[in-house]
């Protein structure tokens, strides 16, 4: 009797119970599956903690080669050094005078150790810092210094990726500084105008120039279809739409070309005249699908792209948009996106730095494995890209690389800095592939020098050449 | 050395405290063997007693600070004179609530004195003058039967109370929640609670007809909308629940609770549409990381701290909790994890949930159906505040503003909270006497027996 008249007290008891046990299963729940996110975030100065245990662990490369260490002198004080000096400092990055790089994203796991526990507890008792895990990158010591010396004097970016994985072989950015003495040298880097600390590779916002056509080449395709083989224009090295005049490079005229031709030679009045044809809504639409105006799916530090049309923009703004200059700004880490997922028939790999972690004996602590962001092309689209940006190196301004070691693809860009200046930029952006080694891609800018076939596709072979060796 | 100490110390916390946790369960095996009930609850006063010397002596070692040596004592004779006490004139109280009262408050303690020695001292104060009323209580439930008439007193007060703090209260992060009288802070709502539920205990102990619960509605209405108006729409919640589980379980219709569930998620979508302050908790519920320098920055940290503590913490007084903002009060659990471990936070969560467990046991116990709901209603405060209050600081749900009842700093609540258990205690005494006597004389007067179970 008094039990059904307790119905609805155990209904309640049942409820609130239930609700405990919801509340603990997601506290194991964040502990197992979210806090990692949060742990590792740059913002939680916790991590600082470690440090007073732990002296902190190596940075090394994918190759083996140690490109940050900590020595520790007789009287315990402990000394960050990086033994390349300026070559790996935009992707290592520095400790001192704040965090940066892969020392700033990878500040837990520099911090812990998970050597023995017994030689822990020793020290401990001894009052010995334990030794910080290694933190193995997925960059590439060779390609490094390969595309670091391909810039030679000049300003400008290099990246490097493997598409099928997402790993970055190679991140150069110059003019490069010493992170060793960057306590001394803070107040000339800050006061400096070459904006040193910036990575130009992730953070640069350059104007793309001719690079940018295998944007508008695919809007072009997205509308036409298999028409666009019907395309043919008559090049006589300029063109002209109300008062507006876009010359060709070098004022050189094309001849009469259909759409894979005006590509391969970066013909721009053929190009200023498909963009008055293109319905600049869904233009708007297909470059923020391609990662513009939008922060880039990566854990490392990156700059936003910039791409604005509409219709009711002039019609010079409208060409000159489409043959990459205008408004729009990309990094040089964006376009190696692009290129990445053309290669990898049209799917991104989510790009990553840290390849894995190891106790200070050499033993796996954690690996990471590659991951798929999500699709940017379809494959029918990245296949009609591949074979345009494969004439670019067969017949038109990427020659320097058709070669019988490896089949590159890419495009060549020559951006003018602003209106006011004759100052260009020289990019490529492309792949290349042969039938042993993993596909790489890559983007390249230098800075101020001038066409991108005289001084970015170079730059660009000696990697691919150093790779395919 | 001290490290190493601290470290040993901490995995023994754990333990001490696990062991704790369980013997809250494993005492339900036994209810019928009072010795062995006995033995178990004096081992969790030993367990209680190891916590509070290894905790407080953490705390010395790391911070050399003499007054925790003294605060210590202190806190050890708080502890003792509440269990002699009951032990002397409450000898049926309920050990098992009695016990998890002090563990609570003593967890409280050694983590206000690492954060603050001052509010610990405070928190010592207001817990000394919640000890003595709640060790009155019973003597007044047992000697007086006024308490089901109040009926109109109790909402007359607790509106006027509630609507005081709307007009002349404080603000504090976005919601009016206290009021000043001679310079001292008191949050109404924490007592007034208290009152909600007498009143809706009193309304429909007896008659439970559609007129009956529309009346109760419409007042309980007021309260709910006085603490809108004052912005403090974590106490509405939790008001607004407690409602809800009494009108479901004094009529037995669940379409009342679920309709109500109902009202309540329309409500809570316009709350959100309404109230800017509402918005930023719940944008810093669905992604802190992403606003972590203005709305998500108060979660983000207490998730850093609960991340970084790992299951077995940092040690007390070796992380970093005061980076967290007010986590003395609505994010103490934060605080916990991070330094005590996760393992030691969800032993919390079960304690809580054994305290909860042996209120609504109490009130299934009882044969008065006015203090069946009184307990009812407690019950569901304390549990609904646990829940909201670690949901809240865990990101399972958004953040709402309500402390953690015992634990978090703060004299209303923990003197609030101390009633609840005063009347808990008290009402777990008072139907004993004439149970055990029917049972003992279930033969003669099996008369009386039917009239006392149908009051």
């Amino acid at each position: 009797m008094a039990k059904s008249k307790n119905h609805e007290y155990v209904v309640v008891t049942y409820l609130f119970l239930a609700m405990f046990i919801a509340l603990i299963g997601y506290f194991i729940y964040y502990m197992v599956f979210l806090s990692e996110n949060f742990i590792n975030n740059p913002y939680n100065s916790l991590q600082n903690l470690f440090s007073e245990y732990v002296v902190r662990g190596d940075i090394e490369s994918a190759d083996g080669y140690t490109l940050a260490t900590t020595t520790v002198d007789d009287d315990g004080a402990e000394t960050r050094t990086y033994p390349y000096k300026d070559l790996f400092a935009h992707a290592v990055g520095y400790t001192t005078k704040g965090k940066s790089g892969i020392e700033n994203q990878a500040n837990f796991l520099l911090l812990r150790s998970h050597s023995l526990f017994t030689s822990q507890l020793l020290n401990d008792i001894k009052g010995e810092k334990s030794l910080g895990d290694t933190v193995v990158t997925t960059l590439n010591y060779k390609l490094q210094q390969t595309a670091y010396d391909a810039l030679g004097s000049h300003d400008g970016a290099v990246i490097v990726m493997e598409p099928s994985t997402g790993k970055i072989l190679a991140m150069v950015s110059k003019p490069s500084f010493d992170p060793n003495t960057i306590d001394v040298d803070w107040d000339d880097i800050i006061s400096g105008e070459n904006a040193l600390l910036v990575n130009r590779a992730t953070q640069g916002k350059y104007a793309p120039g001719s690079v940018f056509k295998i944007l508008t080449t695919l809007e072009y395709y997205r509308e036409q279809g298999a028409d666009v083989s019907d395309f043919s224009f008559d090049c006589k090295s300029y063109f002209t739409y109300e008062g507006k005049t876009i010359h060709c490079a070098s004022d050189k005229s094309h001849g009469t070309e259909n759409l894979k031709e005006a590509f391969a030679n970066s013909c721009n009045s053929s190009f200023a005249s498909i963009s008055l044809t293109l319905n600049l809504e869904q233009f708007q639409k297909t470059c923020d699908d391609l990662l513009f105006n939008q922060d880039l799916p990566v854990s490392f530090e990156s700059g936003q792209s910039r791409f604005q049309i509409t219709a009711d923009d002039s019609s010079s703004l409208v060409m000159e948009t489409g043959i990459g200059q205008g408004k729009t700004l990309v990094s040089p880490l964006h376009m190696l996106l692009l290129t990445s997922a053309i290669d990898n028939n049209g799917t991104l790999m989510t790009p990553y730095l840290i390849d894995s972690v190891k106790n200070t004996y050499g033993d796996a602590v954690k690996s990471y494995t590659p991951s798929v962001w999500g699709t940017l092309f379809t494959s029918k689209e990245a296949s009609f890209l591949e074979e345009y940006m494969r004439s670019v190196v067969t017949d038109g301004t990427g020659k320097k690389l058709d070669t019988e070691d490896y089949t590159a693809y890419g495009k060549t860009g020559t951006a003018q800095v602003s209106d006011t200046t004759d100052q260009t930029n020289a990019w490529f952006i492309g792949y290349a592939k042969n039938d042993r080694e993993a596909d790489i891609a890559l983007a390249v800018i230098v800075e101020d020098s001038g066409s991108g076939s005289k001084y970015a596709v170079p730059v660009a072979k000696k990697i691919f050449d150093a790779y395919f060796e | 050395m001290v490290h190493l100490l601290v470290q040993a110390a901490k995995y023994l916390l754990i333990f001490c405290f696990l062991f704790y946790t369980f013997a809250c369960f494993w005492v339900f095996r036994y209810r019928k063997d009072v010795s062995e009930q006995s033995y178990i609850f004096h081992l969790q006063r030993v367990l209680l007693y190891l916590i509070q010397f290894i905790a407080n002596g953490v705390l010395y070692l790391t911070s050399k600070n003499q007054q925790i040596l003294i605060f210590y004592l202190l806190q050890v004779l708080l502890v003792s004179l509440i269990f002699i006490f009951y032990h002397i004139f409450y000898k049926k109280a309920s050990r098992l609530v009695l016990n998890n009262m002090c563990m609570l408050f003593t967890i409280g303690l050694v983590m206000l004195t690492r954060l603050s020695m001052d509010k610990a001292y405070r928190q010592y104060l207001f817990l000394v003058a919640g000890a003595a009323i709640a060790m009155l209580i019973p003597v007044f439930l047992q000697k007086l039967s006024v308490f089901r008439k109040l009926t109109w007193l109790y909402s007359v007060v607790g509106i006027l109370s509630l609507m005081a703090v709307a007009v002349v209260g404080t603000t504090s992060y976005g919601a009016k929640l206290s009021i000043s009288i001679a310079g001292i802070s008191i949050q109404p709502s924490e007592f007034v609670k208290i009152l909600f539920v007498f009143f809706i205990a009193s309304m429909l102990y007896q008659k439970k007809d559609i007129k009956q619960v529309l009346v109760t509605s419409g007042v309980s209405a007021l309260f709910v909308l006085a603490l809108v108006i004052s912005k403090d729409l974590g106490g509405a919640l939790l008001y607004f629940v407690t409602y809800l589980v009494m009108i479901y379980v004094a009529t037995g219709k669940m379409s009342y609770f679920l309709s109500g569930i109902g009202a309540m998620g329309l409500a809570a979508f316009a709350g959100a549409k309404m109230f800017p302050h509402v918005q930023t908790r719940i944008i810093a519920w669905k992604d802190p990381l992403s606003v972590i320098d203005n709305e998500g920055y108060q979660v983000s940290q207490s998730l850093f701290g609960i991340g970084t503590g790992g299951w077995f913490g940092l040690g007390l007084n070796q992380g970093m909790p005061k980076k967290i903002p007010v986590v003395e009060k609505d994010f103490i659990f934060s605080a916990i994890s991070e330094e005590f471990g996760g393992v030691f936070a969800i032993c919390v969560i079960l304690v809580c949930a054994s305290c909860f467990i042996m209120f609504m046991n109490i009130a299934m116990q009882m044969r008065d159906s006015y203090y069946k709901l009184v307990a009812l209603g407690l019950a569901t405060l304390y549990a609904g505040q646990v829940f909201l209050t670690i949901g809240g600081v865990i990101k399972f749900i958004p953040s709402t503003g309500v402390t953690l009842p015992l634990i978090s700093y703060g004299g209303s609540s923990l003197i609030s909270t101390m009633i609840i258990i005063g009347v808990i205690q008290g009402l777990y005494m008072r139907p004993r006497t004439p149970v055990v006597k029917i049972s003992e004389t279930l033969e003669k007067e099996g008369e009386e027996n039917g009239k006392i179970q149908e009051p």
